[in-house]
């Protein structure tokens, strides 16, 4: 449709700037993507096998080529690099993408950066639901337990809190307000069960329910990586895809309304997508925490708040954080602790870096008028 | 363009709002809705734009019951301009601007939308703003940005909600003559709720006076903006001027105000 604003003045110049500032944008992805890349050797080279940094390239290019080694050493090597740090690091960038990309569209929706993929209490249903398998021996599908059990009950559960705001904002407006206050109540009533099965669990389990708690990537293999890759997947597209609308969403609902778009109804949309995919994530790893909060902070800075840009600039800088923080998770102590701890540990205070040294740029509230 | 109001009322959960609603507006020309706090002018250009739906009666756009329209049809053919916009994390003046493109374009905004985002810019003199972050303006480049959006959604009917609030005196001589000239230039029907009677009646084609939910007087400024009128709906006492050829309001004092504001009457001297 020709609009009455078409030709009225010469705005190439504008429009060749205003594009050279969005690949500046898009550099920010690439670098991120080539660190992740740098983290992948890391990844395979820590640990007890002896690999090298540049060799576990070696490794990774003799195997897609066919040149797998036909000494034992050799074997033993290509089957450790590929059956098992292969697919931790690919599920690490992986959640780490589907929790920054999740945790952006959340800060926006709900008008809130204290936002993460968790305010709608799916990571305490995932916890309610991992105890149920690991203390109880309880699983929803019959006949299966121990990981698998957790796996399924976490999933099933953590989708529980988002099906309540979904039921509520049929009958009540699905104000961002509505859905953080639901998620609260929803989670403190998830917490309080488990404190309870944790109470009664014994030694060994609690010891399992503690660490799935806190989220580990070391259970990731080739088995359940499609399920975490086919999440990130679902969820940068679909987010990127949303991305205008998710701009709109961060004004009021009625500005939303004159735009021409729905608010309620779409903000349900997201919530839908991000609770399926972050649980589909989680259920394997655990409630990793941090990574969806951070993560799009720190995009921000160097992207602006711009959801186009933002949400791929999150899903690779998510990627990139959660494989460092599981290199760096490795290589504590003898054994390594749960990458849970180090996102934590490190995006805590990374965090309150960001918060104080970008506050501006990050979040600003009431600037109406 | 037209927006044709028949019987319309609008309620809060069985607390009605706007009752008995009829007005006729057709053609490019600016209109303000003047009245009281709490009159429901708000409620009634939100329901010009199905932000709100009427609890009775119908809103017809360009002939078509907007009832039965998806909302992102009336958001081509109707802009607006909110009272406030909270930009919880901040974008572009480019950025917001483009935001208003959002009913034409596919699931992203191309060069052309890039475009006529700068030519609305330039044409309201704030190009120069078009790279410093929304919640870094002053009062009056906000609002003009937000002017700005509401434009590029390229509408036949533009709705504004106090444009000039928070606006110096040059500020709102300034957003309102841009409203008038662009009714003017770009064949807009523009219908603006505004507090200030004088610079309203200053500007506008036609007056909307409301009072309690329902339309109290439409007409020319010299029509609605009448000593008697201003008495009946504000409850205070003014003198009214002709100041070249526009009705001008002169205040004197509430009605009633001799007795005192305050229960028990003045205070004795």
């Amino acid at each position: 449709m020709v609009s009455r604003f078409d030709d009225m003045f010469d705005n190439s110049g504008e429009i060749r700037q205003y594009n050279l500032r969005i690949s500046k944008k898009v550099m920010f992805g690439v670098i991120c993507i080539a660190l992740a890349l740098v983290a992948l050797g890391l990844e395979i080279c820590l640990g007890k096998a002896g690999i090298g940094f540049i060799e576990s390239y070696t490794i990774i290019w003799d195997h897609i080529t066919g040149n797998i080694p036909t000494d034992p050493a050799g074997i033993q090597k290509d089957e450790i690099v590929w059956n098992l740090r292969i697919p931790r690091a690919l599920g690490a960038f992986f959640i780490g993408m589907t929790l920054a990309v999740c945790g952006a569209a959340m800060q926006s929706i709900m008008k809130n950066p204290l936002a993460d993929p968790y305010t709608t209490g799916i990571s305490s249903g995932a916890g309610f639901g991992a105890i149920l398998a690991i203390a109880l021996g309880f699983c929803l599908v019959p006949g299966i337990s121990g990981y698998n059990a957790t796996v399924i009950n976490a999933f099933a559960f953590s989708l529980l809190p988002t099906l309540a705001i979904v039921l509520i904002s049929r009958y009540k407006r699905a104000t961002s307000t509505t859905m953080i206050l639901t998620g609260l109540g929803v989670m403190y009533t998830f917490s309080a069960m488990t404190s309870l099965l944790m109470l009664v669990a014994d030694p060994e389990d609690h010891k399992t329910a503690y660490v799935w708690n806190i989220g580990t990537v070391g259970a990731i293999t080739w088995d359940n990586i499609i399920y975490i890759t086919a999440a990130a997947v679902v969820a940068v597209i679909f987010m990127q895809i949303m991305a205008k609308k998710i701009n709109i969403l961060a004004m009021s609902d009625a500005d939303a309304a004159a735009l021409g778009l729905d608010a309620g109804k779409v903000r349900v949309h997201i919530l839908i997508v991000t609770a399926l995919t972050v649980a589909m994530a989680v259920s394997f790893t655990g409630s990793i925490g941090f990574v969806g909060l951070l993560a799009p902070h720190v995009a921000r800075i160097f992207v602006g708040s711009d959801n186009r840009y933002l949400i791929p600039a999150s899903a690779a800088f998510g990627g990139m954080l959660l494989l460092y923080s599981d290199c760096l998770a490795k290589s504590v102590g003898v054994t390594g602790v749960p990458v849970g701890v180090v996102t934590a540990a490190v995006g805590g205070p990374l965090f309150l870096y960001v918060l104080f040294r970008h506050r501006k740029k990050i979040w600003s509230r009431g600037n109406a008028h | 363009m037209r927006i044709k109001i028949d019987d319309m009322e609008f309620g809060y959960s069985s607390v009605p709002v706007l009752n008995d609603i009829v007005l006729d507006l057709d053609g490019p020309q600016f209109v303000s809705i003047i009245g009281p706090n709490g009159v429901g002018k708000s409620t009634l250009i939100h329901c010009m734009n199905k932000v709100l739906k009427p609890t009775g009666g119908t809103v017809m756009i360009n002939g078509a019951d907007i009832g039965g329209m998806p909302l992102k049809e009336v958001a081509k053919i109707v802009g607006y301009v909110p009272y406030t916009s909270t930009d919880s994390f901040p974008l572009s003046v480019v950025d917001t601007v483009l935001m208003g493109r959002s009913p034409h374009n596919g699931w992203r905004p191309d060069d052309r939308d890039l475009n006529i985002v700068y030519n609305i810019l330039k044409m309201l003199s704030i190009d120069d703003l078009a790279m410093r972050p929304f919640n870094e303006l002053s009062a009056g480049q906000h609002q003009k940005v937000m002017l700005a959006r509401g434009l590029a959604q390229d509408p036949q009917i533009l709705l504004l909600d106090e444009p000039t609030s928070n606006l110096d005196i040059r500020h709102q001589l300034e957003v309102t003559g841009i409203l008038k000239e662009l009714s003017r230039a770009h064949d807009l029907l523009v219908v603006m709720i505004s507090h200030d009677i004088n610079i309203a009646a200053k500007f506008s084609d036609k007056m909307v006076l409301m009072k309690e939910g329902t339309i109290f007087s439409v007409g020319t400024p010299a029509e609605v903006v009448t000593e008697s009128n201003i008495r009946d709906v504000y409850g205070v006492e003014c003198e009214v001027i002709d100041s070249d050829g526009s009705p001008h309001v002169i205040l004197k004092m509430p009605v009633g105000w001799e007795k005192g504001i305050l229960p028990g009457g003045r205070a004795k001297e």
